[in-house]
C-alpha cells in the first residue's frame, strides 16, 4: 500500500466486474448508501442557506489554495508559538520516516490511532510495523478492517462492505491475537459487537503513551487543529497519550477561526447526515500550565505526497477543496455497484476517481482507468458541500490519459505520453475532428449512413466489439437532421435574413 | 534543500498562473462573501432553549430542566437512580451543586491515571456554552469543566447548562464566543457509532449516557 497503490491491484473495469458479481457485497452497499443518502437530503433540507454555505465553503477553500504558501508558513508560526513542532514531508516515505523516528524517540513500541485518510494513504501502519511498532486502529470500522486483514472500502464507513454476521466472525476469530479476546458467545447484534470493541480497545487506550491522528481542519490564524468523530476513540487518542503526532495533508488549511463556521455546518450534514457529529476536538499546540490538558508533546507533520502536483493542474486542483465527507460515494451509481475496493486506493468513489490519478499520476493501469469509473451523471457534483465539479475533472483527466500532454510530477513538469490501449479512441476522435471541419464531407457521410441504415450491424466488428458489447449502437435516422431542416425550415429562415 | 523549502517552492510554482493579491486578513474578510445566515429562523430566547432541549434529546441525550434552587436535589436523584457511588468533580464546580449528593467525590487531578478515571461511576461538569440548532454542548476546560479526559473515560456524564445565558442559537455565534487557545470539546449526544450496517449504537468509547440539565438561573 505504500506509495498509494494497492499492490497487484487490477484496473478498475476488471476489479469492478468481479465486485458486481458479489451479491452480498452489493446488497450491503446498496442498503448503506441509500440509507445515508436519504438521511443526508433531510439534514441538508433543514438549512435554508445551504446553497450559500456551499458557495462560501468553495470560496474559502479556493482562496486558501491560491495563497497556500503564505498560509502554510503562517500555520507553522502559529503552531510553534503554541508549543508544537512542525515537520514537512514531501512524500510518503519521508512522512513515514519522520513519524517512525518520533515514535522511536519516545521509546514506545505501541501507538493508538484515530482513523486518518492521510496515514492510510502513505501506508503508515505498515511502515511502523516494519520497524517493530504496532499501530492499533481504534475507530470501530477501522478495527473491523484491521482485524479482518482487509482494506477500507468507504471514506466514512470503511467496513461498509461487511454485514453483522461477518463482523461477528472476525471479532470471535481475531481479537484474541491482538489483545483482549471477544466475549464468549458473542452474537451479531450491533450493540454487542460495539461493546466487544469497547472492551478490547479500552485496555489499549488506558495504557497508550503515543497517539497518531490526522485532522479535518487546520486554522492558519490560530494554529488550531480540528478532529470530528462520533465514537470517542478520537478523543481518547487526542487526550490520553503523552505524545500526539498528527499527519495532515497541506490542503486541510483554512485561513481563519471564523471559517470553521462554514465547515462545521456542512461537514456533519454531508457525511453522517447529522446536525452535528457527537464529538469534535479542537486543540492549539500544547496548552499552557493554566489549562494543561492532553498530550504534553505535539508534532504536526505536513504532508505533500502529490498535493502540490495536483495544485499545479488548473482544472484538477479543485479536488484539493475536498473535506472528505464521502457524500459523493453515497450517490454514485458506479460506487454502489462496484464497491470501494475496485478503486484501488484509500480514496474510493467519485472523489477517489479524480484524486488518486492526480496524487499518484496516471501512469499505472489502475490510475489510468479511474477517470472512466463514472457515468458522468453529475450526482456527485450536486451533493458536494464544496462544489467540486467532479465530472469536469473526470473529463479533463480522460483527455490527459488519452492524449497525454503536460503534467507535474514530484514538482517537475513532464510530458505524458498517451496511454496505451486508447489508440482506437484517439483515431476516432482525430477522424471526427477532420470531418467536422469539412461540412461537405460530413453531409455526404450522413446521407450515406441514412441510405445504408438497414445494413448496419448491431455490434461493432474488430476492436470496437468490446465497446459495443455493453452498449446499444445508436440507430441512424432515415434522413440527416441537416437535410430535414433544409427541407422543412430552410425556405422560411432564408426569407427572414439575419434579424434574429 | 529542506523539504519545507521544496514543498513551498512547489506550491509557488504550481500557482504561477494565479495573480498576486492582498492576502491580509482584513482584505480576506472584506473579499469573502459570507452570504449564509448567522442563525436559522427567528426565535425568542425561550424557543431557542426549547430547540436545544429538542435537539439534544433527538441525539439521545437525556434532558432535565430545573430551577437553580432545585439542582442539588435533582443531581442527588440522578446519581441515586444510576447507583453511582463515586463522582468526578472539576476544581471549580460550584460546591453547593453537590451539597445533597451521596457519592464519593473524586477530584480532577493532573496526576490521576486513566485507569483511576475508568473506575469512577459518574462525572459532573458545567459547560462553556450550548448550541441550540445542533444540540451541542461545548466544554473549554474552564475550572467548572476540568480536563478533557474526565468527561471521556467515565461512562456517565452530567452536564449543567445555565439557561438562558449559556445557550446560543447557532454554530457561527458559538465560534464567536469561544477562545481557540483553550482545549475545546464539542459534544452532541452520547458517544455513538453507525459502523455496523449503519445501525446507530450509543456508546463505543466515550460515555454511553449523557444527561444535560438545563438550569434556569432566576
Amino acid at each position: 500500500m505504500s506509495g498509494g497503490t494497492f499492490v497487484g491491484m487490477p484496473a478498475f473495469p476488471e476489479a469492478a466486474h468481479e465486485a458486481v458479481g458479489n451479491t452480498t457485497l452489493r446488497a450491503n452497499l446498496r442498503h448503506a448508501t441509500h440509507t445515508i443518502r436519504d438521511k443526508r437530503a433531510r439534514a441538508v433540507a433543514e438549512l435554508d442557506d445551504w446553497a450559500e454555505l456551499r458557495a462560501a465553503g468553495r470560496r474559502v477553500k479556493d482562496h486558501t489554495l491560491r495563497h497556500l504558501d503564505r498560509y502554510l508558513v503562517q500555520l507553522e508560526e502559529s503552531v510553534v508559538r503554541a508549543g508544537g513542532t512542525v515537520h514537512w514531508a514531501a512524500d510518503a516515505d519521508e512522512a513515514n520516516r519522520i513519524v517512525t523516528d518520533l515514535v522511536k524517540a519516545t521509546g514506545e513500541s505501541e501507538v493508538v490511532k484515530v482513523k486518518s485518510m492521510a496515514t492510510q494513504e502513505i501506508g503508515l501502519n505498515e511502515a511502523l510495523e516494519a520497524e517493530g511498532i504496532h499501530a492499533y486502529e481504534t475507530d470501530l470500522a477501522e478495527l473491523i478492517v484491521q482485524l479482518g486483514r482487509d482494506r477500507p472500502s468507504h471514506i466514512l464507513v470503511p467496513a461498509i462492505h461487511r454485514n453483522r454476521g461477518e463482523i461477528r466472525d472476525i471479532f470471535a476469530k481475531e481479537m484474541a491475537g491482538w489483545g483482549r479476546p471477544a466475549p464468549e458467545g458473542l452474537t451479531d447484534t450491533p450493540a454487542e459487537l460495539a461493546e466487544a470493541a469497547r472492551l478490547h480497545l479500552r485496555e489499549k487506550f488506558l495504557r497508550a503513551k503515543v497517539g497518531i491522528s490526522g485532522a479535518n481542519f487546520m486554522v492558519a490564524e490560530t494554529g488550531t487543529l480540528v478532529v470530528v468523530e462520533s465514537e470517542g476513540n478520537g478523543r481518547m487518542c487526542l487526550t490520553l497519550p503523552e505524545t500526539l503526532i498528527s499527519v495532515v495533508g497541506i490542503e486541510k488549511l483554512v485561513p481563519t477561526w471564523r471559517d470553521l463556521e462554514v465547515f462545521l455546518q456542512t461537514l456533519p450534514r454531508s457525511s453522517t447526515a447529522e446536525r452535528m457529529n457527537p464529538y469534535t476536538s479542537m486543540w492549539t499546540g500544547t496548552t499552557d500550565s493554566d489549562t494543561a490538558d492532553g498530550p504534553s508533546t505535539f508534532h504536526l507533520v505536513l504532508l505533500d505526497n502529490g498535493r502540490t502536483d495536483t495544485l499545479a493542474d488548473e482544472v484538477g486542483r479543485q479536488a484539493l477543496r475536498c473535506i472528505r465527507c464521502s457524500a459523493c460515494l453515497n450517490v454514485c451509481p458506479v460506487y454502489e455497484r462496484a464497491g470501494g475496493h475496485a478503486y484501488g486506493s484509500v480514496y474510493p468513489g467519485p472523489i477517489g476517481a479524480i484524486l488518486s490519478p492526480q496524487l499518484r499520476g496516471t501512469q499505472s493501469e489502475i490510475d489510468a482507468s479511474l477517470p472512466y469509473a463514472s457515468s458522468l451523471c453529475g450526482a456527485c457534483y450536486e451533493v458536494c458541500p464544496v462544489a467540486i465539479d467532479i465530472p469536469e475533472v473526470l473529463v479533463h483527466l480522460r483527455e490527459r490519459v488519452v492524449q497525454g500532454g503536460e503534467a507535474t510530477r514530484h514538482g517537475t513538469k513532464v510530458m505524458l505520453k498517451p496511454a496505451k490501449g486508447h489508440a482506437a479512441e484517439r483515431a476516432a476522435m482525430r477522424a471526427a475532428g477532420l470531418v467536422f471541419a469539412r461540412p461537405g464531407a460530413l453531409r455526404a457521410g450522413q446521407r450515406l449512413a441514412s441510405r445504408t441504415r438497414r445494413l448496419h450491424p448491431r455490434t461493432l466488428p474488430g476492436p470496437g466489439r468490446a465497446w459495443s458489447a455493453t452498449r446499444e449502437l445508436p440507430k441512424v435516422p432515415a434522413e440527416p437532421f441537416r437535410d430535414w431542416w433544409q427541407r422543412t425550415q430552410g425556405a422560411r429562415s432564408k426569407g427572414k435574413g439575419n434579424d434574429a | 534543500m529542506s523539504s519545507r523549502d521544496r514543498i513551498l517552492g512547489r506550491v509557488r510554482r504550481a500557482l504561477a498562473d494565479v495573480p498576486d493579491g492582498d492576502t491580509s486578513y482584513k482584505a480576506y474578510e472584506a473579499s469573502m462573501d459570507r452570504g449564509y445566515a448567522r442563525e436559522h429562523g427567528d426565535r425568542t430566547t425561550e424557543q431557542t432553549v426549547d430547540l436545544l432541549a429538542e435537539n439534544l434529546a433527538d441525539y439521545r441525550a437525556i434532558v432535565h430542566r430545573c430551577a437553580a434552587a432545585d439542582l442539588p436535589e435533582l443531581l442527588t436523584r440522578l446519581f441515586a437512580s444510576r447507583g453511582s457511588r463515586s463522582v468526578l468533580v472539576p476544581p471549580g464546580l460550584p460546591p453547593h451543586w453537590l451539597a445533597a449528593a451521596d457519592p464519593v467525590r473524586i477530584h480532577d487531578r493532573a496526576a490521576s491515571t486513566p485507569h483511576e478515571l475508568d473506575r469512577v461511576d459518574s462525572v459532573i461538569t458545567g459547560c462553556a456554552l450550548a448550541v441550540a440548532e445542533t444540540g451541542t454542548i461545548v466544554l473549554d476546560g474552564s475550572p467548572d469543566q476540568g480536563r478533557r479526559r474526565i468527561t471521556l473515560v467515565p461512562d456517565h456524564h452530567i452536564c449543567v447548562v445555565r439557561v438562558p445565558d449559556q445557550v446560543v442559537s447557532s454554530v457561527p455565534v458559538a465560534l464567536e464566543r469561544l477562545d481557540p487557545a483553550r482545549p475545546l470539546t464539542w459534544i452532541s449526544g452520547p458517544s455513538a457509532t453507525s459502523d455496523i450496517e449503519l445501525d446507530r449504537v450509543e456508546g463505543v468509547h466515550g460515555p454511553r449516557t449523557l444527561e444535560v440539565v438545563l438550569m434556569s438561573e432566576e
